[in-house]
C-alpha cells in the first residue's frame, strides 16, 4: 500500500509545527477530511450525492454530549465504552432510516431529499431543549481522559484524528471489495438489471448509507471533542455546504480526494481574511471555490495525479474536459 | 375560527410569493436540470436593484422591470461565464452556483451594506383594506401579491404552452438530445431560459421587498423555499410549482399559527414525505 | 489552469503569515462580518479602532496591533476565532465577541487558556457571566436583562400597561430581554397574559399579529433587524394600533429611518437600551462627533455595537496602561488591574464590574420621537443609574428564580 508511505510524514508533521498549525488546521482538516469522506464513498460508490452526511455525524456528536459530560446540566453520563457505542449505532441507524427513505431517489432529487432532512433536522435541534438543549446546544463536552491531559489535547487528538482517517480508509476500501459493497456498486451502475435479477435494491442502499453514518459518526464524535461544544450551528446549511465543498473540490472519483479537498479548504477558511480587506474575505473563497470547480472538473485530487502522470511523460488518464 | 381564516388567507398570499419567488427556479430546473443555488442571489439583487430605482425615481412599477431586468442580465451572465461550460455535470453546476451565490451575497453586502430595506409602494399598494366578512384589517399589499402570482402564472403558462419558443422548451425539457440533433440553438435557448428565469425572480425579489423586507440572508431563505416548493410540487411544471408553494405556504402559516416552536420543521418534512413516497414530486413525470 | 496557480501560491502566501514583531501588543478583535449581522459587527470594529485611536496606537511605549477575525455567529465559528488569534497570532487580549452564543462559547474556552484575558464586546447572554463565571473573561457592560432596566417599570406606573403580550425571537438573547423587562413590569403588577417565540430571520408575521389577544394594553417586541421591520409593517397593514414598547435591538436606525407605515405607531413608544443616539450629555456628545469624524461612512451615530466594542478595548487599554504592556507573567497583574477598574463610558456614567466581572452600568429608557424635519429620533427620558446583574435583587433569590426560558419567567 502506497498509501501508507503518506502516513510517515503526516507522523512526523506534528514535531514541526505549532498547536495553532496541528489542531487549528490539521486536526481540523482531517476531522472535516473524515465526515466528506463518508459523502464522497456514497457518491463513488452508490452515485448519490448525500447532504445529509453533516446530519449524521451531528446525531453521533449530540449522542456524545448526551451520554457524556457537558456543563448545561442535561442529559444522563454513560460510560464511555457504552456511550461511544451508542453515538455510533445511533449515527448508522439514521444512516440507514435516511438510505430507507431516499432509497428510491437519485440524482437531483437524492441531493434534495438529503438536503430537506439534514434542514429538518438543523431547525429541530434548534427548537427542542428536552433532547438538544436548542439554540445553545452543549457545551463542556470534553474528550476522554488519558494520563494528565485529555484526548482532546492538541497532539494526542491530532494523532487520534490521523488513527481514525486511517481507519475509515481501510474500512472504505475493505467495504467495497466485499460481496456487498460489490452490491452498492452494481447497484449505482445498473439499477434495473439487479431488479431483473430478482435482487433488491434496498438492503445494498440502506447498508450504503448505514455504512456512511458509521464513518460520518466517526467523523462527528472527534469534531464534538475538538470543538468541546455541539449545537444546532454545527449541523446546519452553512457546515453542510461546506463538507460538499470539501468534497467536491478534493475529488468524487476517489474517496481520499475528501482529505485533499479538507486540507485546501481549511486553509482558505482562515487565512483568506489576511489576504484581503477584512469585509471581503468571503468574496476571495467563492472566487477560489469558483476557479477550483471550473479549473479542476474531477477535483484537485485527480488534477494532482494529471499533473503526476504529466511530469512523468505519461498522461496516465485521458482528461475528460 | 376567524383566526383558521386569516391564517388561510395568510398561507395563500404567502404561497403566491412563494410560487413568484419559484417560478423561475422551476423554469431553469425543468429544461435544464440544473439545480441553480445562486437563485437566491439573483432575486435579493433584482430586489435591491428595484430598491434604489424606486428609491431614486419613486416609480414603483419601474423599480419592479428594473429588478427585473437586473436579474434577468445576471441570470444569463452566469449561464453563459459558467454553468454553460458545465453543462450536463448537474453535480459541479451545484458546487459552482454555490460558488457564484458566495459571491454575489458577499458583493450585495458591500454594495448595499447590512441593512433592511423596504421597497416603498405606490399609494394603492400601502396600507389595510378592511375585509368586512372577517371583521379584520388585512394588508392590501398581500392581497395584490394573489394578483401578481395568477398573471404571472398565467402568463407564464401561455408562453410555455401557446408560443413557439414555449414549444420549443417543452421540448427541451422532454428530449434535449433530439432537440440538439434537430438543429436548434440548445445554448442560446438555455442562456434565454436562464434571463427568464433571472427575471423572474428578480421580480420577485422586488416584490418580497414591498410586501415584507430584504435584507442579507433572504437570498438563502427564498432559496430553500423554491427549492422546496419546486421538489414536492415537481420539476419543470408550472402547475407543480403552483401546487408546491400552496403546501407550502399554508403549511407554514398554519405551523405559525398553532405549533410556533417546529413551525420550521413542518415545511421540511412535508417535503421528505412527499419524495419519500413519489420521487418525482407531486405533479412531476417520473425520470426514465 | 491559471487560476488555480493563483490560488496554489495564495495558499502558500498565507503559510508565511507573520506573527507581530516583538515589542508591539497584539489586541485580537473578533467580530461577525459576514451575513446578515456584518453591519453591527463592522460597527464594532470601528468602537476598538476608536479606542485606539484615542490611545494614540500606543500603550506604554509599545505598539498596538489589532488583529481581526471574523466570526459568523455561530459558537463554533468564535471558538475557532478565538484559538487562531491566541495561537497563531499570539494574542493574549481578545475584545469580542458580538452575539449571545458566541460569549457563552469564548466563557468556556477561557478555561483552557488561563493566560488569555477576553474581554467582551457586545454579547448579552446572561450566564457568560452570571453563572459559572471564567476568571478571565470580563464584561464592561451589561446583559440583555439590564439593557432593559428601567422600561418594565416606565410602561406600569407612568404608560398604565396592566397587560403586555410579548412578541420575541426564539433564543437565548430574546429571553434575557424579556427576563429584563418582567422583572419589573410583573412586580409592579402587571401581567403577560402570552409571549409568541418565533424563529430567527422569519419575514412573515400575518399569523402572529392576528393571534395577538385583542385585550392588552401594548406589546413588547424583542425583534432585532429585518426581523423587527418586518413585524411592524404587518403588524400595521393589518389595522391595529395597540402601542409598542421595544427590546434593545428592536428600534435601531433602520427601523427610524424607514418610511414605512408604521413609523406613526411608534411615536412615543418606550424601550431599554445602554446606548442613545441623541443623547445629549457632553461625554456622549464628544464620543459621536469623533465616531462621525473618523468614519465618514459610517452609521448615523454610533450604535449599541460600536459603544460596547469601544468600552472593552478601552478597559484593555487602560490595563495595559497599568502594568506597562507587561503581560509577561499570563496578565495575571493586568487581569488584577482590570478587576478594579474604574473609567468614565461614553455615556457618562462611570464604568466598573461586580466581582462576576460583569459590568455595573447605566441604562436608559427611551422614547421614539418626530423631530421638526419629520424624520423620527430616539430621546432619553429616564436614566437608571448602576443597575447590577441581579437588577437590584439578592443574588440568591435572583439565582434560584433559574436560567431564562420559554417559560421563565412567568405572569400569566
Amino acid at each position: 500500500m502506497r498509501y501508507f508511505l503518506v502516513l510517515i510524514p503526516l507522523a512526523l508533521l506534528p514535531l514541526l509545527l505549532n498547536d495553532f498549525w496541528v489542531s487549528q488546521v490539521l486536526t481540523r482538516a482531517l476531522i472535516l477530511g473524515v465526515i466528506a469522506l463518508s459523502l464522497s464513498f456514497l457518491a463513488t460508490y452508490l452515485g448519490v450525492v448525500s447532504f445529509a452526511q453533516v446530519t449524521l455525524a451531528g446525531v453521533a456528536g449530540y449522542a456524545v454530549a448526551y451520554f457524556g459530560p457537558n456543563t448545561v446540566g442535561l442529559g444522563f453520563p454513560l460510560p464511555l465504552y457504552v456511550s461511544l457505542p451508542i453515538a455510533l449505532l445511533l449515527s448508522m441507524a439514521a444512516g440507514a432510516l435516511i438510505g430507507l427513505v431516499a432509497r428510491r431517489s437519485r440524482g437531483i432529487y437524492a441531493i434534495m431529499i438529503t438536503l430537506a432532512i439534514g434542514v429538518a433536522f438543523f431547525y429541530f435541534t434548534r427548537q427542542n431543549y428536552a433532547l438538544f438543549n436548542g439554540f445553545t446546544g452543549f457545551s463542556g463536552v470534553i474528550a476522554p481522559k488519558m494520563g494528565e491531559g485529555n484526548w482532546g489535547d492538541p497532539m494526542p487528538l491530532y494523532f487520534l484524528a490521523l488513527g481514525v482517517s486511517v481507519i475509515c480508509v481501510v474500512l472504505v476500501n475493505g467495504f467495497v471489495r466485499s460481496p456487498l459493497g460489490l452490491a452498492v456498486q452494481a447497484v449505482r451502475d445498473a439499477p434495473g438489471r439487479l431488479l431483473a435479477l430478482g435482487i433488491p435494491t434496498t438492503y445494498p442502499i440502506v447498508a450504503a448509507f448505514a455504512f456512511s453514518g458509521l464513518i460520518a459518526g466517526s467523523g462527528g464524535i472527534l469534531n464534538v471533542w475538538f470543538q468541546e461544544r455541539v449545537s444546532s450551528f454545527s449541523v446546519g446549511i452553512g457546515p453542510i455546504i461546506d463538507v460538499l465543498i470539501i468534497s467536491v473540490i478534493g475529488g468524487l472519483r476517489h474517496p481520499t480526494g475528501a482529505f485533499v479537498g479538507a486540507i485546501v479548504y481549511v486553509m482558505l477558511d482562515i487565512f483568506a481574511i489576511d489576504l484581503i480587506d477584512r469585509d471581503r474575505f468571503n468574496l476571495l473563497i467563492g472566487i477560489v471555490l469558483l476557479a477550483i470547480v471550473m479549473a479542476a472538473p474531477n477535483g484537485l485530487h485527480q488534477l494532482a495525479i494529471d499533473w503526476v502522470g504529466k511530469l512523468r511523460g505519461r498522461a496516465e488518464q485521458p482528461r475528460t474536459n | 375560527m376567524t383566526l383558521f381564516f386569516v391564517v388561510t388567507l395568510n398561507g395563500l398570499t404567502l404561497a403566491a410569493l412563494y410560487f413568484l419567488a419559484a417560478s423561475g427556479f422551476s423554469l431553469i430546473f425543468g429544461l435544464m436540470r440544473t439545480v441553480n443555488m445562486a437563485h437566491g442571489a439573483l432575486l435579493l439583487f433584482g430586489g435591491y436593484v428595484g430598491w434604489s430605482v424606486v428609491d431614486a425615481t419613486g416609480l414603483w412599477a419601474l423599480g419592479v422591470m428594473a429588478g427585473g431586468l437586473a436579474a434577468a442580465l445576471a441570470g444569463a451572465l452566469v449561464q453563459i461565464g459558467v454553468l454553460g461550460r458545465m453543462q450536463g455535470d448537474e453535480l459541479r453546476q451545484t458546487l459552482a452556483s454555490i460558488a457564484i451565490s458566495i459571491i454575489l451575497a458577499d458583493l450585495m453586502l458591500w454594495i448595499w451594506g447590512g441593512t433592511t430595506y423596504q421597497v416603498r409602494t405606490p399609494s394603492w399598494l400601502t396600507g389595510g383594506t378592511r375585509i368586512e366578512v372577517l371583521g379584520i384589517g388585512y394588508a392590501t399589499v398581500r392581497l395584490y401579491l394573489m394578483v401578481f402570482a395568477l398573471s404571472v402564472g398565467v402568463g407564464l403558462w401561455l408562453f410555455i404552452q401557446k408560443t413557439r419558443i414555449g414549444a420549443v422548451i417543452r421540448a427541451g425539457v422532454d428530449d434535449q438530445d433530439m432537440l440538439r440533433a434537430l438543429g436548434y440553438p440548445i445554448n442560446r435557448i438555455f442562456v434565454l431560459v436562464f434571463a427568464m428565469g433571472g427575471m423572474l425572480a428578480g421580480m420577485a425579489g422586488v416584490i418580497a421587498g414591498s410586501a415584507l423586507s430584504i435584507a442579507p440572508g433572504t437570498d438563502l431563505q427564498f432559496l430553500l423555499s423554491s427549492l422546496v416548493v419546486v421538489i414536492v410540487g415537481g420539476m419543470g411544471s408550472v402547475g407543480g410549482a403552483a401546487l408546491g408553494a400552496l403546501l407550502i405556504g399554508l403549511a407554514e402559516q398554519y405551523g405559525l399559527a398553532y405549533a410556533p416552536t417546529y413551525a420550521a420543521v413542518v415545511t421540511f418534512v412535508i417535503m421528505v414525505f412527499v419524495l419519500a413516497v413519489r420521487p418525482q414530486g407531486l405533479l412531476g413525470r417520473a425520470e426514465a | 489552469m491559471k487560476s488555480l496557480k493563483i490560488a496554489v501560491s495564495a495558499i502558500a502566501l498565507s503559510a508565511a503569515a507573520f506573527p507581530a514583531s516583538a515589542d508591539d501588543i497584539t489586541i485580537g478583535v473578533i467580530s461577525i462580518l459576514e451575513g446578515a449581522f456584518a453591519a453591527l459587527g463592522q460597527d464594532g470594529i470601528r468602537g476598538v479602532e476608536m479606542a485606539v485611536a484615542d490611545a494614540g496606537g500606543q500603550v506604554a511605549g509599545n505598539n498596538i496591533e489589532l488583529v481581526v477575525v471574523s466570526s459568523d455567529a455561530s459558537p463554533d465559528s468564535a471558538v475557532s476565532a478565538a484559538r487562531r488569534l491566541i495561537e497563531q497570532d499570539g494574542a493574549q487580549i481578545i475584545v469580542g465577541p458580538l452575539s449571545g452564543s458566541e460569549g457563552l462559547a469564548l466563557r468556556d474556552l477561557s478555561r483552557s487558556y488561563p493566560d488569555v484575558t477576553i474581554i467582551n464586546g457586545s454579547s448579552g447572554a446572561q450566564d457568560t457571566t452570571l453563572r459559572d463565571p471564567s476568571e478571565n473573561f470580563f464584561r464592561f457592560g451589561g446583559d440583555g436583562a439590564q439593557w432593559m432596566a428601567g422600561v418594565g417599570t416606565y410602561a406600569h406606573d407612568t404608560m398604565g400597561y396592566e397587560k403586555v403580550a410579548i412578541v420575541a425571537e426564539d433564543y437565548s438573547f430574546p429571553y434575557t430581554q424579556v427576563l429584563g423587562f418582567m422583572t419589573e413590569f410583573c412586580s409592579a403588577g402587571g401581567t403577560v397574559p402570552a409571549k409568541f417565540w418565533t424563529p430567527i430571520g422569519n419575514a412573515d408575521y400575518s399569523s402572529v399579529v392576528y393571534s395577538i389577544p385583542q385585550d392588552v394594553d401594548a406589546i413588547f417586541v424583542a425583534l432585532g433587524g429585518s426581523d423587527a421591520v418586518s413585524f411592524l409593517t404587518q403588524y400595521q397593514q393589518a389595522g391595529f394600533n395597540t402601542p409598542i414598547i421595544g427590546g434593545s435591538i428592536t428600534i435601531d436606525q433602520t427601523v427610524l429611518s424607514s418610511d414605512a407605515a408604521f413609523r406613526d405607531m411608534l411615536i412615543g413608544a418606550p424601550a431599554g437600551t445602554p446606548t442613545v443616539s441623541d443623547y445629549d450629555s457632553a461625554e456622549w456628545q464628544a464620543f459621536s462627533a469623533t465616531y462621525s469624524e473618523m468614519f465618514p461612512d459610517g452609521l448615523g451615530a454610533p450604535s449599541i455595537f460600536a459603544h460596547h466594542y469601544y468600552m472593552g478595548a478601552q478597559a484593555a487599554l487602560l490595563g495595559l496602561e497599568a502594568v506597562g504592556g507587561d503581560l509577561s507573567d499570563g496578565g495575571k497583574a493586568f487581569r488584577a488591574v482590570l478587576n478594579d477598574l474604574e473609567f468614565t463610558q461614553p455615556t457618562g456614567g462611570t464604568m466598573r464590574i461586580d466581582e462576576n466581572r460583569n459590568g455595573i452600568v447605566d441604562n436608559f429608557v427611551i422614547e421614539v420621537f418626530e423631530r421638526e424635519d419629520g424624520s423620527l429620533g430616539t430621546r432619553a427620558i429616564e436614566v437608571v443609574k448602576d443597575v447590577n446583574q441581579t437588577l437590584g435583587q439578592d443574588v440568591e433569590t435572583f439565582l434560584a428564580a433559574g436560567p431564562v426560558s420559554r417559560d421563565n419567567p412567568s405572569c400569566p
